[in-house]
């Protein structure tokens, strides 16, 4: 294998673990589009809907029939735990209300551990082992199907955002509660329906991973820091961000892993925190992520 | 992740020794109990009487490590096996379990409620290195036996210090010797690329292995480290195939090891020999990965396999099955880690019949005095030996096979204290 192939072989490999990162990345910015809070919860809150699809398949249930129920459960579970967790918090200082998923994090860890024990399920693969070779470098199936998957996702979000009046709406209650309330918005029901979507999305995420991860209860705590990493350098508040963000924090990370020796594998989990510092110096926004602007 | 587990390790020693000052003071209002004459007098009788002894086992019921708890299940089934059969030695075992969440301080805790408030005989036993590592300087202080506990790390048997703690199963270092001397015989020029945990007992198994192929035309010519914390080895495992080498040694507990397993099964262009070691070598691993990826995968061990028909008509075996049915009918016994908790009993039990003093001191010295202690459910050729500069109870294990849907046993056991000499620091 030459040194050029090798190179790419190790991009392909970034852009299937950014592929990861990005899909969770995506129900980051999705609550925080519609909340304008950072869920700290968000991957645990996937890992036990994964687990409700495990659930499902195991006891006889075809996986495209689990899949849709699965979603449709995430959507209601998302909105109850706006409901009874969050919304008694609701106008407390963002600080409290990111403790409180913090709570929520290791809560939701423990009930799955509880429930269905630490070792590793065996989750049904949604894609074909194998991939294609091109050119010497080989892409397996599962990387394309989550690239694929991801992309529709984020233009489904990109269009709720920009193209629909519940984009608008959520945007308000985001920027400004008490106005969007004063102006007739149901600000309770946006902040719901806001769980609820990022609950799926994050289903959505934690089914794609869970063969290539493996589920445990533990399965997406390591994925949270790369996709905060993800988020913040695409913009919290832009889909095409996160997604460019998770594949750049990808391919960096197994870069550098790789080839530079100094870090190597032991330091390369540095490399999500050191993009989260260069961006909030440089770039607080992001790259797609528009500036908070307050009004004199 | 390691620092915090190095930092809780600090509290606890430190929660110890003041636990320890605590405790002598209140010795000095409360004479413990002694033996009474012949050549046992003064040795230490607490938590054993003519008709009973009691002992005190830490494990993880709860948490991340909870899969190993089951282990106590085992043991436990064992003792009511032995009672019922009129106990050791006369003596009926009571086995009080505790529940440490894998957390060293909570074991240092859990430790201490044994010694203080159950009296028991002896801790029999603490899981997990971390857990191990926090209360051996307190149970050290109380004199207290901490036999056969359940971690591989070789510093139960190097380290002179503790004389009351005491390994059981191969240490990390005995395991990385057995695929060294297999590579040396079966692939003398082989070219090993090493995926590691990078934590104590990654290091111990990886450093035992580079020491052990150490002048021999065995290279080790790749190495790659994860941190429990990293989603995936995927990028790991695409940077070691780079090495082309022709053998994997996979060093990694069960997710990464089902995750290294599946990407050595993507990836078709590479295709080295893949070891993997004991801890990641259960069906929990294997299965979700698919047995059809995992065919020829080498690994080792030095006990019987409940769920290998090959033991089906072994008298321990069915002793082993028949019990479980008896006295934990809910557990399953082709779980290998209820099987281990068997066979770790019974060589306790071992070690109590030969104690010369029926006191702490006669257990501290039993289970460094083993030789060529049988045990029911270990593999034939395996076998309990401790001495004078041998603090190692296992060094013997045999290599085996993935085939079909199970592992199957090949080659001779390989005693690895006879092959490289014994293990010091």
């Amino acid at each position: 294998m030459s040194a050029v192939t090798d190179l790419l072989q190790q991009v392909v490999e970034g852009l299937g673990s950014g592929a990861v990162y990005a899909s969770l990345a995506l129900a980051l910015v999705l609550i925080h589009r519609f909340t304008g809070i950072v869920n700290f919860a968000q991957g645990e809150l996937a890992m036990l809907s994964t687990y409700v699809a495990w659930q499902l398949v195991a006891s006889g249930m075809p996986f495209w029939l689990a899949l849709p129920v699965t979603l449709a459960v995430s959507f209601a579970g998302g909105m109850l735990v706006e409901r009874i967790v969050i919304r008694p918090v609701q106008g407390a200082p963002e600080l409290t209300v990111v403790i409180v998923t913090v709570g929520l994090f290791i809560f939701v860890n423990a009930l799955a551990g509880l429930i269905w024990s630490f070792t590793v399920k065996d989750f049904p693969r949604q894609f074909p082992d194998g991939g294609l070779d091109l050119a010497g470098v080989r892409v397996d199936w599962s990387t394309l199907g989550i690239l694929g998957v991801v992309a529709v996702v984020m233009g489904l979000l990109y269009l709720l955002f920009q193209h629909t009046s519940s984009g608008l709406v959520m945007r308000a209650v985001a920027c400004n509660p008490s106005s969007a309330r004063l102006s007739g918005i149901r600000v309770g029901r946006v902040l719901m329906l806001g769980w609820g979507l990022a609950a799926t999305v994050g289903a959505v995420s934690g089914v794609l991973v869970a063969p290539v991860l493996f589920l445990e209860p533990n399965m997406m705590g390591g994925v949270l820091i790369y996709a905060f990493a993800a988020a913040t350098l695409g913009g919290f508040d832009s889909p095409v961000g996160a997604v460019v963000g998770g594949l750049i924090v990808g391919v960096a990370e197994t870069l550098t892993g790789a080839y530079v020796d100094v870090i190597g594998a032991d330091l390369k989990v540095g490399v999500p925190l050191m993009i989260i510092l260069a961006v909030l110096l440089v770039r607080p926004q992001g790259l797609f992520g528009r500036a908070a602007v307050v009004r004199a | 992740m390691h620092k915090t587990t190095a930092l809780r390790a600090a509290a606890a020693a430190t929660a110890a020794l003041l636990t320890a000052t605590a405790c002598s003071t209140q010795r000095g209002q409360d004479a413990p109990d002694t033996a009474a004459g012949g050549a046992c007098k003064g040795q230490h009788t607490t938590g054993i009487t003519d008709d009973t002894i009691e002992l005190g086992g830490i494990y993880p019921l709860s948490g991340p490590a909870s899969a190993y708890g089951t282990i106590s299940k085992g043991v436990a089934a064992y003792f009511e096996y032995v009672n019922d059969k009129g106990g050791i030695d006369g003596r009926k075992v009571r086995f009080i379990v505790r529940d440490d969440g894998y957390q060293p301080p909570k074991a240092v805790e859990e430790a201490r409620r044994l010694v203080e408030q159950e009296k028991v005989f002896a801790v029999f036993q603490t899981l997990g290195t971390p857990s191990t590592a926090a209360v051996w300087d307190y149970l050290d202080k109380q004199k207290v036996p901490q036999p056969f506990v359940a971690t591989g790390a070789s510093v139960w048997g190097t380290d002179d210090k503790h004389p009351w703690t005491i390994g059981w199963q191969p240490n990390y270092v005995a395991e990385a010797r057995v695929y060294a001397k297999y590579l040396t015989d079966a692939k003398p020029k082989a070219r090993v690329a090493v995926l590691y945990q990078n934590d104590d007992f990654g290091k111990d198994l990886l450093g035992g292995f580079e020491k052990a192929v150490a002048g021999s035309g065995v290279k080790v010519v790749a190495k790659e480290s994860y941190e429990v914390t990293d989603p995936s080895v995927s990028a790991q495992m695409a940077s070691l195939s780079r090495s082309k080498a022709d053998v994997l040694l996979d060093v990694t507990t069960p997710k990464f090891g089902s995750q290294a397993l599946a990407a050595d099964a993507r990836n078709t262009k590479w295709n080295p020999l893949h070891i993997v070691n004991n801890v990641a070598s259960s069906a929990a691993v294997l299965k979700p990965v698919g047995f059809e990826h995992v065919q020829g995968v080498v690994s080792a061990t030095y006990f019987k396999d409940p769920a290998d028909p090959h033991w089906a008509d072994d008298p321990a075996m069915k002793t082993y099955l028949k019990a479980m049915h008896e006295h934990a009918p809910d557990t399953d016994p082709a779980n290998q880690f209820n099987a281990y908790g068997w066979a770790v009993a019974a060589s306790l039990h071992r070690a109590l019949d030969s104690m010369k003093c029926p006191t702490r001191e006669g257990l501290r010295d039993a289970v460094r005095n083993l030789k060529d202690v049988k045990v029911g459910l270990l593999l034939p050729g395996v076998t309990l030996s401790t001495g004078h500069g041998d603090a190692f109870p296992i060094e013997t294990m045999q290599l085996m096979r993935f085939k079909g849907e199970r592992w199957q046993l090949f080659g001779k056991p390989v005693d690895t204290r006879k092959e490289f000499g014994p293990l010091t620091n």
